[in-house]
């Protein structure tokens, strides 16, 4: 049997609602209105009661709760006393505590994207004056680095990212090469293939694409484990002894980054230049020529650049991957997000800093 | 409150606030920890014990008030003056906090070495320490490879090794097996009265409260202060707020002192703790 309202006023001023038939989930939306136009209408005290053949099922309490909520909000009061007792019993669990009134704290200013960039700009200034402090404490030995966290580091950073390092460059080289070789066999230049392949890989790609690299292995896995060591209450745990966190976890980063960078980018360099021999050497190319060439292609002071931007990128993936670390959040979920702004800004300060340099270098013709 | 004034004041907390930027969530604390006290500050989740705590350590400052320790403010201490504070004070953390990639025995020889102690001297007292919290034998083992219980014991074994005048703990035994929170909370107390060390612990093991509180507090989420200090055990029978009896009692239902001796309906009170009235049974 369908669902079915009727309303009785018989003593007092009370209200009587009768509900009889099946109360489920495809209610006649006419007896759904019904009641509920009833409802609105009323001021004074409304009694349920079952009427014939009245049976129901779990979607009549979120029914009679949607019901209840209104009525309240008009000041009338819904009786129940009649209702089954497991109807009650659940309507009473979801009355016993009042809604949440309290506004929830969501700080809306119209400038906050701007704001917001103001402020990441000042905590990356501050992070980086914090590591200036411990570098200056680092050579004044007042530092609370261990030097079994250097050397931990510098394996991180190091040994450990070979195997992909010469993959890329080797790759990268011939890139380079094939890229030249297009381009200047057009007018019978083959010969500065190798010029190209040299100082692209000496003064841009070698430190860039190491810098790339670092980022997404070693700078990602130093936020991560940062952002753990912050979210296990760790780096509070190293505060309250009295050591420094900076002193503690970020120097031996930065002393292994800055370190291995250059060592990694001489290795690129080398690399690069294999793998830009191994396409111009298929083509009518002696090696003689191809060494020949790479003597006059570029100088010392090429590969001091070079190295100079890779100890750069190796300070900015720190500070990247040190930073989104530290300043974790409280959750799991907070660490994931943590790795990934570490690798997504150390790209971004990795790739500004590089135009930056390149315009200095140009400028002051070095 | 309960302070007797023959007693020496370990830590006094005078109108503190406390806040995380703008969002206010404790007010004006007042309250003081004796020397030799165990102080243990109770309260709902998220009422902000373990940040009150942690202004105690100084990881974070007060957003107004002062905090002291032997009389001495550390709100208003220099860098150095807070080291030296510092330095005579255990902590350990809800998780335990040790350091994941150093074994048991080198956790506990941090703090050690950094404070200077004779490298001759670290490996005995950091077997020692390890002994007294029940890891014997265990110096070479990495977090990883214990039990989160027995990681809150190497936690409280390097919050020892300096041999500190005040601990602070944190849920030192949430998340443990009854059994195994017993013993913990029972460590903590032995060690507190054979060290002579004054005990400021968050803990809501009402077991553990009874058994080795001497001094507390009640902080309250909805109000954002603080509601009563002292006694647990006293308060529990004769506090002035029914949430603070009622949460000493397990939420069971606690007679209003006030109601019964007017002999007013008392028994009224009771039903705001069964959640489903008597009346329904019947059908
Ligand atoms: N670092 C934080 N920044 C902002 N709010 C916080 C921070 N830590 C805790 N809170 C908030 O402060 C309140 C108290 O937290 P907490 O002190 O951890 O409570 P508990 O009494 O359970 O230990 C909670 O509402 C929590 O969300
Ligand atoms: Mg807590």
């Amino acid at each position: 049997m369908s669902a079915h309202v009727t309303f009785s006023q018989a003593h007092s001023e009370v209200l009587v609602v009768s509900l009889s038939g099946h109360w489920g989930k495809e209610l006649d939306p006419v007896v759904q209105q019904e009641l509920e136009q009833k409802l609105r209408e009323i001021d004074g005290a409304i009694k349920l009661e079952p009427g014939n053949d009245f049976s129901w099922d779990s979607h009549f309490p979120v029914y009679l709760y949607s019901c209840m909520r209104n009525v309240k909000n008009q000041g009338c009061s819904l009786d129940l006393s009649a209702m089954p007792v497991a109807v009650r019993k659940l309507l009473q669990l979801a009355n016993a505590v009042p809604p949440n009134t309290s506004a929830q704290s969501s700080e809306k200013r119209p400038f906050a994207p701007f704001a917001g960039t103001i402020k990441e700009a000042y905590g990356l200034l501050a992070f980086l004056g914090e590591m200036v402090f411990a570098t200056l404490r680092l050579i004044t030995g007042r530092s609370h680095m261990r030097g079994v966290d250097a050397l931990t580091s510098l394996s991180q950073a190091g040994p450990k990212a070979i195997g992909i390092i010469t993959l890329i460059s080797i790759l990268v080289g011939m890139i380079l090469a094939y890229l030249g070789m297009i381009q200047l066999q057009q007018f019978g230049a083959e010969v500065y293939v190798a010029n190209l392949v040299g100082l692209g890989m000496v003064r841009e790609m070698g430190a860039l694409m190491t810098a790339v690299i670092m980022a997404g292995r070693t700078g990602a896995a130093w936020a991560a484990e940062l952002g753990a060591m912050k979210v296990n209450e760790e780096v509070d745990a190293l505060t309250t002894m009295g050591i420094r966190p900076m002193d503690f976890l970020v120097m031996p980063r930065l002393l292994a980054m800055v370190i291995m960078m250059p060592l990694l980018c001489i290795y690129s360099f080398v690399l690069g230049i294999v793998g830009g021999a191994a396409v111009v050497l298929t083509m009518n190319m002696t090696p003689r020529m191809y060494i020949s060439q790479l003597l006059t292609a570029f100088g010392p002071d090429d590969i001091a650049v070079g190295c100079f931007k890779g100890a750069v990128f190796g300070l900015l993936i720190v500070l990247a991957g040190c930073r989104s670390g530290m300043e974790c959040g409280g959750s799991s979920a907070a660490v994931g997000q943590a790795t990934t702004r570490a690798v997504v800004s150390a790209i971004v300060y990795i790739v500004m800093a590089d135009a930056g340099m390149n315009l200095l270098f140009f400028h002051l013709g070095i | 409150m309960s302070v007797s004034s023959g007693e020496e004041a370990a830590i006094e907390v005078r109108d503190v606030n406390l806040q995380y930027g703008s969002r206010l969530i404790q007010r004006d604390l007042n309250f003081t920890v004796n020397r030799g006290d165990v102080f243990v500050i109770m309260g709902g989740s998220g009422c902000g014990k373990s940040t009150l705590l942690k202004h105690m350590i100084g990881l974070y400052e007060p957003a107004q008030g002062e905090i002291f320790y032997s009389g001495q403010s550390y709100t208003q201490a220099d860098e150095q003056q807070r080291q030296t504070l510092r330095s005579r004070w255990g902590i350990t953390f809800q998780s335990g906090a040790l350091f994941s990639d150093m074994t048991l025995a080198q956790n506990v020889a941090l703090p050690m070495q950094y404070a200077g102690v004779d490298r001759a001297e670290v490996d005995d007292r950091v077997a020692f320490k390890l002994a007294l919290v029940g890891l014997a034998g265990f110096e070479k083992y990495y977090p990883s490879e214990i039990s989160g219980g027995m990681c809150k014991r190497a936690g409280l074994a390097r919050a020892i090794a300096l041999d500190p005048e005040i601990l602070f703990f944190d849920e030192p035994s949430a998340g443990l097996d009854p059994l195994s929170a017993r013993r913990l909370d029972e460590l903590i107390l032995s060690l507190g009265e054979s060290t002579g060390a004054t005990v400021v612990m968050v803990t809501h093991e009402l077991d553990s409260i009874f058994a080795i509180a001497n001094n507390s507090i009640y902080l309250d989420a909805t109000l954002k202060t603080w509601l009563d200090s002292g006694n647990p055990s006293w308060l529990k029978m004769h506090s002035r707020h029914e949430v603070v009896r009622s949460f000493l009692s397990r939420g069971e239902a606690v007679p209003d002192q006030a109601n019964l001796d007017k002999g007013a309906p008392g028994g009224k009170e009771q039903g705001k703790y069964t959640t489903l009235s008597k009346g329904d049974s019947e059908e």
